[in-house]
């Protein structure tokens, strides 16, 4: 089964797979805590009408998916913590978003086979060059992370506090924005507009449910999220079946059985939220 | 421009969009009071899969919708609210009933036009048959919803105070939520799984923005949606753009303006 290794867009797919599944695992922990899991799937949906844009234009979807995408975590940022529980707003812009991508798709093209392929994934398709983009704004999401990574955890807790401590929490929110925009425009190469959350959000979640130690929590995560793209790659290179069909049920299934196990391995789920402000009475 | 509706499929295309408009709209304004917009999103998404399923066992799609959608509203209904992290929970359900529509797809051999009109609508390719059940189904619900108009609306608004004075709000809850998905399954007919959101609450956003009291709010919604229909149907005859990117614009270009000018105290969500 090795010498598939030897075809080039097998090697692509791999590589690209594999910095995103990590990228998008550390930006879920974050979402996760943050509960902006419908801001990402909007985000998501955004990212489809960018990627048809581009292919109207002629670009590369990844560019127009960016663009999209940074322009939409900008507003999201900028509106703040107003944005919480603002699912009928935030569900109206993905619509139209997604309203505009059909209309670029029937400018562009007739062919129904190119939605798809956006909609649900086309990791074999991506090239050489796509794989060096990937990776060049991988490493810089996990820079920019690293930089950020107290000051984000504070505010992600307990941005009351944070704010009175003078971190500046509406900027970091949109800096966020912008990694999240960033990291789900990739995702989309891998899974899809539409299954962005198996990536995104299901790591997190089940390392969430499975342990309460910070770094453990990223460890899993981002052993999970690998897990489900080199086992879907894997399976959909063994068996006829699409990549995008195995990755999602690989995280369907593993988040199922964390939150029957979770009982066992992290009973009480309350102390991952006393982390960095021990002084502060909870709730 | 009255010529136009000589054409069969003209007419099939304003009577199922009519239909469905007006439960859309109808239901989407107990979603939104309930809090549940998340939810029907969700169950629209949960449908593509019962869909692409039913076309690749070579059944109308629609039952595969009705079938999917409906045993997932009683699941969600069963779940409750009680069930921690609920919006992460029905999203890994979505996201696995996505990948097995993806599964379904590429098994079925005729592969992406049907595909795409499953997730964005053909209402210009509607039969005569299709009508008919979509107005069977739409008047089933809609009779339903009046039978039930009081005590759901009860239960919406204050469910503690319906449960002390007797109303079956468990009963209600899971009935409303089989209502919701019958009404998804007929719509994804018109603007598709993917724009759901746009025909079930759109109108219904707008209109409780604009006012309070629920008949008034109720019939606004009405007639937002079927006005969003005829125009996007109209549009999309007369013009090459497709019929689902005009109702989700009207939607969206209504929406936005009522909601930054309305006085902002009422907030379901």
């Amino acid at each position: 089964m090795f010498e598939i290794f030897h075809q080039t867009f097998v090697q692509n797919a791999f590589l690209a797979g594999t910095v995103i599944a990590i990228v998008s695992a550390v930006i879920g922990y974050f979402v996760v805590l943050r509960s902006q899991a419908f801001a990402a799937h909007a985000l998501s949906h955004i990212g489809f009408a960018g990627a048809t844009g581009a292919a109207l234009l002629g670009t590369s979807s990844l560019l127009g998916m960016f663009s999209f995408t940074l322009l939409a975590a900008f507003g999201m940022g900028a509106l703040g913590k107003r944005i919480r529980g603002r699912d009928v707003e935030i569900g109206m812009i993905l619509s139209f978003a997604l309203g505009l991508g059909v209309l670029f798709l029937r400018l562009y093209t007739n062919s129904a086979s190119e939605a798809v392929g956006v909609l649900f994934g086309s990791i074999l398709s991506v090239t050489r060059g796509d794989v060096l983009l990937t990776l060049f704004f991988g490493v810089v999401s996990l820079v920019i992370l690293t930089a950020l990574f107290r000051p984000l955890v504070f505010v992600s807790i307990d941005p009351e506090v944070a704010e009175a401590r003078g971190v500046r929490v509406q900027l970091l929110g949109i800096i966020f924005m912008l990694l999240l925009a960033v990291t789900v425009a990739e995702a989309i190469q891998v899974v899809g507009v539409l299954l962005v959350f198996a990536l995104l959000i299901v790591p997190a979640a089940v390392a969430q449910h499975l342990t309460h130690k910070l770094f453990h929590t990223f460890f899993l995560s981002i052993v999970l999220g690998l897990l489900f793209t080199w086992g879907g790659l894997l399976l959909a290179f063994l068996t006829p079946y699409p990549v995008s069909f195995y990755i999602a049920g690989l995280a369907a299934l593993t988040y199922f059985a964390a939150i029957n196990l979770s009982h066992v391995f992290a009973p009480h789920r309350e102390e991952i939220t006393r982390h960095p402000g021990r002084e502060v009475r909870w709730k | 421009m009255f010529q136009l509706f000589q054409y069969q499929f003209i007419q099939n295309a304003f009577l199922a969009g009519s239909f469905v408009a007006i439960v859309a709209a109808f239901v989407g304004y107990f979603l939104l009071t309930r809090g549940l917009t998340f939810a029907g999103h969700a169950l629209s998404h949960i449908g593509f899969a019962g869909a692409a399923g039913a076309l690749v066992l070579g059944i109308d799609p629609v039952f595969g919708l009705l079938l999917f959608t409906v045993m997932a509203s009683v699941g969600i209904g069963f779940l409750g609210k009680q069930l921690r992290e609920r919006d992460i929970t029905i999203g890994v359900i979505m996201t696995l009933m996505l990948g097995l529509g993806a599964l379904f797809l590429s098994l079925y051999t005729g592969y992406a036009e049907r595909a795409y009109s499953i997730l964005f609508g053909t209402v210009l390719g509607i039969s005569r048959g299709d009508v008919l059940v979509t107005a069977a189904f739409s008047i089933v619900t809609l009779f339903l919803l009046l039978a039930i108009f009081r005590p759901l609306l009860f239960s919406s608004f204050d469910p503690e105070v319906a449960e002390a004075r007797g109303v079956p709000i468990r009963f209600l809850a899971i009935l409303f939520l089989i209502l919701v998905a019958i009404t998804v399954s007929m719509s994804v007919q018109v603007v598709g799984v993917l724009l759901i959101f746009t025909l079930l609450v759109g109108p219904a956003a707008t209109a409780t923005r604009l006012v309070t009291q629920p008949l008034v709010a109720i019939a606004i919604a009405v007639v937002l949606g079927l006005f969003y229909t005829w125009l996007g149907i109209f549009f999309a005859i007369n013009g090459t753009w497709p019929v689902s990117f005009y109702i989700a614009a009207i939607s969206f270009f209504v929406y936005l303006p009522v909601r930054i000018f309305s006085p902002a105290q009422k907030t379901y969500v």
